[in-house]
């Protein structure tokens, strides 16, 4: 991690003395985690590609004033997301509104289950399966959305997140809980359909058709 | 401290990624060995984070990564970033 963080203050060194074509490269790793945060504000695939794509033009011309305070990723995760929501407050299509403090209204428990065995990844290979799970995370609230992608998509940290959203740790913690539940509920009665068969005799017992 | 299944519910995404305290973890998981549902629930969350998460989930638009970098190789060649030489 510290190694990865001084090999691209060595890059951008280089590249604001002129070795510009290294910005490829250093932006590579990041392709993904760019188009995903813009996703996570705009949810429009065409829109957030456009969105990743001015971000990365912002990141490269504000380079000079990236210092190493945070990781490379936050600080372009962050360019990102300011970006995707300018957007959005422009488009004035999706009204943009934090349910952070009308929570209180809402119902965070689970969908009950008696029991579940692991759906492979694999059944992802359904289109519309993979739709279902891709709407509902669509359907969230765009606050916690954006929590959720960042970190069961892109894996950062809770940390990371709230540098990047400048929020406090604790909110993070609280968005991703309620999108999380959120999604079990909405998702757990319609994947319990694709739940791997129980074996036989365990049905005869169980008299489960 | 003694959990019951409503007061286990706001945990477990804590207890997923691992930031419950040393305590919270050993009542969590005294309530789970004896309640099917609950160990069910969250066997339900952690399944769907794992497919949330596969690739195929939000995939990149076909020619992304091309035409970002031609975008990208069209802005170097125009300018330097603020505060570079050359």
């Amino acid at each position: 991690m510290v190694q990865a963080l001084a090999k691209e203050m060595d890059w951008i060194a280089r590249i604001l003395r002129g070795e510009r074509d290294l910005f490829h490269e250093l932006i590579r790793p990041y392709e993904r985690t760019v188009f995903l945060t813009a996703v996570s504000v705009l949810r429009d695939s065409t829109e957030a590609e456009d969105a990743a794509q001015e971000a990365m033009i912002k990141a490269y011309r504000a380079l000079g004033s990236f210092r190493g305070d945070a990781k490379f990723s936050t600080w372009l995760t962050a360019i990102t997301l300011n970006e995707a929501r300018s957007r959005l407050r422009k488009s004035a299509r999706v009204r943009v509104e934090s349910l952070d403090d009308t929570g209180q209204e809402e119902d965070f428990t689970p969908f009950l289950v008696a029991d579940w065995r692991e759906i492979p990844s694999e059944t992802l290979e359904r289109e519309e399966l993979a739709q279902q799970i891709q709407n509902a995370i669509e359907g969230l609230p765009p606050s916690y959305r954006e929590v959720f992608l960042l970190r069961d998509k892109e894996e950062m940290s809770i940390d990371e997140i709230a540098q990047a959203l400048d929020v406090t740790a604790n909110l993070v913690k609280v968005r991703l809980f309620r999108a999380r539940m959120m999604l079990q509920k909405q998702l757990a009665p319609y994947l319990r359909h694709e739940l791997p068969q129980r074996r036989r005799w365990l049905s005869w017992l169980g008299g489960r058709a | 401290m003694k959990l019951d299944c409503k007061h286990v519910w706001p945990y477990i995404s804590d207890y997923i990624d691992d930031t419950v305290t040393p305590e919270e973890r050993r009542a969590i998981e005294q309530h789970l060995e004896t309640c099917e549902i609950c160990s069910a629930i969250l066997d339900s969350v952690h399944n769907i984070l794992v497919l949330t998460a596969d690739d195929r989930i939000f995939r990149l638009p076909l020619g992304y990564s091309e035409r970002l970098h031609e975008r990208i190789g069209a802005e170097l060649a125009k300018a330097a970033p603020d505060g570079g030489s050359g």
